[in-house]
């Protein structure tokens, strides 16, 4: 039969400062001396942690109204345009989002020095934004131009809303062709020259719950440092991909939205991040616990890096062409090994998310979670799983 | 000929217009790499110069009859340690090894030792964490 938990018993736990947790790396030893059930029995919750770019980031803002009133109909924020088709003095900042003046990849590779992640980043920092709005003028809202400067301190609510998180798995990225290109998957030198990967793998939150059974919308986790929320799945949420025999996708598979008031957060965890010839992006540091509510979820957490496979995609061809192609499939251990064997040649390695910080993060959550500050949700609504039939589909061209 | 210098000079002098005589006396073309010249301050400043020999010398007399002091150009890549994320980007950039990965922590560490100043990493750092830094400024 072996042990069942509930969330209600579980936030008991946590209450009654009686629960144990331990990290999604911690629990791995401990499965491998004690066996499943012994663990299962004692651990009641395994934390996991993640710190990458994550492109689709974003922070919605309500700026309040000055006097007189502007409908804001554009809004720059330290250079960087913020998309105001919402209300009169409310704009979403995009991660990905560049300065107008930016010279973008016309001097290639271009730098990408600053951008809407880097506006997130000093707002958090406490710095001071130039903020820029201009509006065509109405009967309610008759200003037209405003140019001042503010802080975070300042915004009525900045909720950072992210379309796109905690990719389920994702690509190991290398390149065939002779010369260097320039990537969202960091600079791959040409021949094989390196590969790059870009996952927390055994620490990462969906590779630790590979089927969603816990993490769905309306579970708590940490979110740039602070407390934020799943929201709804994420875009390009693709859950029907092929999976191992443990249940761990093959490929990049499910994602996350996530909310959480920004303010509240660290700038330790939400980092302004450039990719050289690419673009602008923000790092995003994201943990997620998961309660051993069976022996079934104590199995998914012990996951390891040489259980976990991604595919081997060449981003000079195979990768913008859409081809679908692959070179192999290497497991994380290899990738965490420093060289990959592929073609008979061996090349170098290297991960653009941050295993150290995601451990930090895991750990980080733990303590919460042990000193009661953190209790547990359930899902109110399960994520779109592997049943679901979802298919992620190209963009069809008539 | 041309040579990468650093110059210091005393905040006496700042205010002087020290680059005009050398291009309008001396005839060398000035290409400011870095400088850092505040009022009342010391100032620094990281420059490439060209010209004829002769002039070269001349300039650089002038220089130091100011109370500048002219050193060669020595560069150096360092790491913010605390800015840095330890997301192990510029480790497979680095043809030397100088940036690489402890395992199995998975921190990136820096050997200064190693280091052949090529920048690889400078612009490839996703949250420029590396810098050059001229005589160690």
């Amino acid at each position: 039969m072996g042990i069942k938990r509930t969330y209600d018993e579980i936030n008991e736990k946590i209450k009654a400062g009686k629960v144990v947790v331990v990290t999604a790396e911690e629990v791995i030893s401990m499965v491998e001396e004690q066996g499943v059930q012994k663990v299962a029995e004692e651990v009641d919750v395994v934390t996991t942690g993640t710190f990458g770019p994550m492109c689709s980031s974003g922070a919605f803002f309500n700026f309040g109204h000055p006097k007189p009133r502007i409908k804001m109909q554009k809004v720059w924020m330290n250079g960087v345009p913020a998309y105001t088709g919402i209300a009169a003095v409310d704009a979403y900042l995009g991660v990905n989002e560049l300065p107008e003046y930016d010279p973008l990849n016309s001097n290639h590779p271009g730098e990408f020095r600053y951008g809407g992640g880097h506006v997130i980043e000093d707002l958090l920092l406490g710095k001071k934004i130039k903020f820029e709005a201009i509006g065509y003028g109405t009967d309610c809202y008759p200003r037209k131009k405003i140019e001042t400067y503010i802080t975070l301190d300042d915004i009525n609510e900045a909720t950072l809303f992210n379309p796109r998180n905690a990719y389920q798995n994702y690509n190991c990225a290398v390149n065939l062709s002779d010369r260097t290109i320039y990537t969202y998957m960091g600079v791959l030198k040409p021949n094989l020259g390196n590969a790059h990967y870009c996952s927390a793998g055994q620490l990462s939150p969906l590779l630790n719950d590979p089927y969603y059974r816990t993490i769905g919308i309306g579970t708590r986790i940490f979110l740039g440092g602070g407390i934020g929320y799943v929201a709804w799945h994420g875009t390009q949420h693709n859950p029907c991909v092929p999976r191992g025999e443990n249940g761990v996708p093959l490929g990049g598979a499910g994602t996350i939205a996530v909310i959480g008031d920004l303010k509240q957060m660290d700038a330790r965890w939400l980092r302004g991040t450039s990719f050289l010839g690419y673009g602008s992006t923000l790092t995003v540091g994201l943990g997620i616990p998961i309660p051993i509510l069976d022996e079934d979820m104590l199995r998914f957490t012990a996951v390891k890096d040489e259980d976990i496979f991604c595919p081997i995609v060449d981003y000079s061809e195979a990768y913008p062409q859409g081809t679908g192609e692959i070179l192999g499939r290497v497991s994380y251990a290899q990738l965490k090994s420093g060289k990959i064997e592929i073609n008979g040649k061996e090349v170098p390695t290297a991960p653009l998310s941050s295993y150290p910080k995601a451990r930090e993060i895991a750990n980080i959550l733990k303590d919460w979670i042990k000193q009661g500050k953190f209790t547990l949700t359930e899902p109110v609504q399960s994520l779109p799983g592997a049943d679901s039939g979802i298919q992620s589909k190209p963009l069809k061209e008539v | 000929m041309t040579k990468r210098i650093v110059l210091r000079f005393p905040s006496q002098i700042v205010d002087k217009p020290l680059l005009y005589h050398l291009v309008k006396d001396f005839g060398l073309m000035v290409n400011v790499l870095k400088a850092n010249v505040n009022p009342r301050k010391e100032g620094f400043m990281v420059m490439e110069l060209s010209g004829e020999t002769s002039s070269y010398d001349q300039g650089i007399d002038f220089l130091k009859k100011q109370g500048v002091t002219v050193e060669k150009l020595a560069e150096d890549i360092v790491r913010d340690v605390d800015r840095c994320t330890h997301c192990g980007h510029c480790t497979s950039l680095c043809p030397v090894g100088a940036l690489y990965i402890i395992r199995p922590s998975m921190e990136v560490a820096f050997d200064e030792e190693k280091c052949i100043v090529c920048g690889l990493c400078l612009k490839a750092c996703p949250v420029k964490a590396i810098e050059l830094n001229f005589n160690g400024r």
